[in-house]
């Protein structure tokens, strides 16, 4: 190919996603976003109990809107980070099964601009799960409980369309620990070129962190673990709402996620494609 | 139009590549020079360090040591652009299974640019794949996704087409096809840098070859110039073969004559043949048959490769080779 014609990095991310939604894999980190609202809510209507200890547990059956929120708190344990982990761990890694990554490498495209390219569908895989998950949690609780004004952790009511803003915004913030859990997926698929080593890999240190917040002694390392991170956007649901711990998640995100993308797109860029 | 200056510079450079991995040599002080309209063949048992060089050549490997270039840009500096005028594929081309052909090569033009895209036809057709461009390419065969890699690779129209082993696992038809697909692009004046372990097919396209051993080169150059190189061992008949021999003794510039069965075996260059038969008649001797043994690139690939013999032996018949 001539120069001056070269693909920039929209269309590389374009083929990224084209690829990924091609694959059967892809649609089972989907499924379980669809199934986990939905037998949730069978569970709610059939036992006619409530979720005890959680934030907004006692409300599922005031407001449908409360549904999706529980769901972020238990998704958080190993459900967000599994689904994360199935697109990031495998993007690089899958190419060096296949021995695709000598195909794609021998185009016109730079190593960074592919490395980008994956990067991006992983965060967007991450997203659309979450999205998908509060879409299908919304109206399935909807369906059990009706949308009706939601109640905040500051015991005060807001209005639906205000409720579904927050939730909205919830997902917003929840991104962040799934961003840094597809950074460590990502340096992991790229340093081990093994898709299931990556993902599980990715799932183990997520669970590992979590236990390291319940260890004995260890509870001031709690701040800084990625599980806390993910029950920053319940700074939203207060009134006012507390921006502390967004403010906090968003750095402590940030510790985990550049480290692991840097170190990732510097391995990408001079490692040997040596396989297929 | 002006001739670009990438355009000027030679299609492939490699000075001193060197690969090692833990303590194994992959490939060894590697220098290669291929020429505008060459169809150079890169010659070697398997695991002698061919594709490592090649994938070297393409950027996809680091050397330990060396550098090389295409059309005068490296890889691991220019990037992408090194690559420009530059397409093919090391071992068997892959593609994504769960795409179809015509899917895959959708990808890979979007990912050269340009009018990439507007030449996926051409290529299908070119490489008798265009009744199976909508079939998914886990359920091709070998040959079919050979076939797809030539496609895929002039997509880039490239003035510098790189191919490993393309005739590997395909079926006699399939090896025919893709001699004449070579020969033709090479006649259409592009560069061909052909890897292989056959003899025949680099003995039919080539007309310069690199021979490589444990991953060092051991010859480089003009493939006629190899071959003459090597001396032609001359057969001879005649009505009494014990004074034949004796005349071949004495002969100036004949040696390692000999019997051999019903035959007397000499070498010589030609010139010297000439006086020798002119020797034979005046000594009273008639012959019966003088034929040349032109030494075959087999011979001399396992002369090369597997013999005691260094890049030293092939010394005289080195084209600027490496030290």
């Amino acid at each position: 190919m001539r120069a001056g014609r070269r693909p920039n990095t929209a269309t590389v991310y374009r083929w990224e996603l084209r690829k990924l939604i091609s694959q059967k894999r892809t649609y089972l980190g989907l499924a379980f976003v669809i199934v986990m609202p939905v037998l949730f809510v069978v569970a709610l209507s059939v036992r006619n109990g409530s979720p005890e200890g959680v934030a907004f547990g006692r409300y599922v059956h005031q407001s449908g809107l409360a549904v999706p929120l529980v769901l972020l708190i238990f998704g958080s344990i190993w459900l967000f980070p599994l689904v994360t982990a199935l697109v990031a761990g495998d993007i690089v890694a899958a190419e060096d099964h296949n021995g695709t990554l000598k195909t794609i490498l021998t185009r016109s495209v730079d190593r960074g601009r592919i490395f980008a390219a994956k990067a991006m569908v992983a965060g967007t895989y991450a997203f659309v799960a979450l999205l998908v998950m509060g879409i299908v949690a919304v109206i399935a609780g909807g369906l059990e409980a009706g949308l009706h004004p939601l109640t905040t952790l500051s015991g005060t009511k807001v209005s639906v369309g205000h409720g579904l803003a927050l939730m909205a915004a919830a997902l917003g913030v929840y991104m962040m620990p799934m961003l840094a859990v597809a950074s460590i997926g990502l340096l992991l698929s790229t340093v081990t070129r093994n898709s299931a080593g990556s993902v599980v890999g990715t799932l183990l240190i997520s669970l590992l962190l979590q236990l390291v917040t319940i260890l004995p002694g260890l509870g001031g390392l709690k701040p800084y673990l990625l599980p806390e991170q993910f029950n920053a956007w319940q700074g939203l649901l207060r009134v006012p709402a507390d921006w502390a711990p967004i403010g906090h998640a968003a750095w402590v995100c940030a510790l985990y996620a550049v480290p692991c993308l840097v170190a990732a797109y510097l391995v990408f860029l001079r490692r040997d494609v040596a396989g297929g | 139009m002006p001739v670009p200056e990438q355009d000027l510079q030679a299609p492939v450079r490699a000075q001193g590549l060197l690969k090692v991995y833990d303590d194994v040599v992959a490939v060894d002080h590697v220098d290669l020079s291929v020429e505008a309209g060459d169809v150079y063949g890169f010659l070697g048992p398997n695991g002698a360090g061919k594709t490592t060089t090649l994938r070297m050549l393409l950027g996809l490997i680091r050397p330990t040591a060396g550098a090389a270039t295409l059309f005068g840009r490296d890889p691991l500096v220019h990037g992408a652009r090194a690559l420009d005028r530059v397409a093919g594929f090391v071992e068997a081309p892959r593609f994504y299974p769960y795409l179809t052909g015509r899917k895959n090569l959708e990808l890979v033009a979007a990912l050269d640019g340009g009018g990439a895209a507007s030449r996926i036809d051409s290529s299908l057709e070119l490489v008798e794949l265009s009744d199976r461009a909508r079939h998914r390419v886990s359920g091709y065969s070998h040959g079919m996704r050979q076939r797809l890699g030539i496609a895929g690779a002039l997509l880039r129209e490239p003035r510098l087409l790189l191919l490993d082993e393309p005739a590997t696992g395909l079926d006699p038809a399939g090896m025919r096809d893709m001699r004449a697909l070579i020969r033709r692009l090479a006649g259409e004046g592009m560069t061909v840098l052909l890897s292989s372990h056959l003899l025949a097919e680099v003995e039919e396209l080539c007309n310069r070859v690199a021979i490589v051993r444990s991953g060092a080169i051991v010859f480089e150059g003009v493939l006629a110039e190899l071959k003459r190189s090597a001396g032609s061992a001359y057969r001879l008949r005649t009505t009494d073969d014990d004074r034949a021999l004796q005349v071949c003794q004495a002969q100036p510039g004949v040696s390692d004559a000999q019997r051999l069965g019903a035959d007397l075996r000499f070498t010589a260059d030609e010139r010297v043949a000439g006086e020798l038969s002119v020797a034979l008649v005046e000594a009273g001797v008639a012959l019966l048959e003088l034929r040349s043994e032109t030494a075959t690139l087999e011979d001399l690939f396992f002369r090369l490769t597997e013999g005691d013999e260094t890049r030293n032996t092939a010394e005289p018949a080195t084209v600027g080779g490496p030290a």
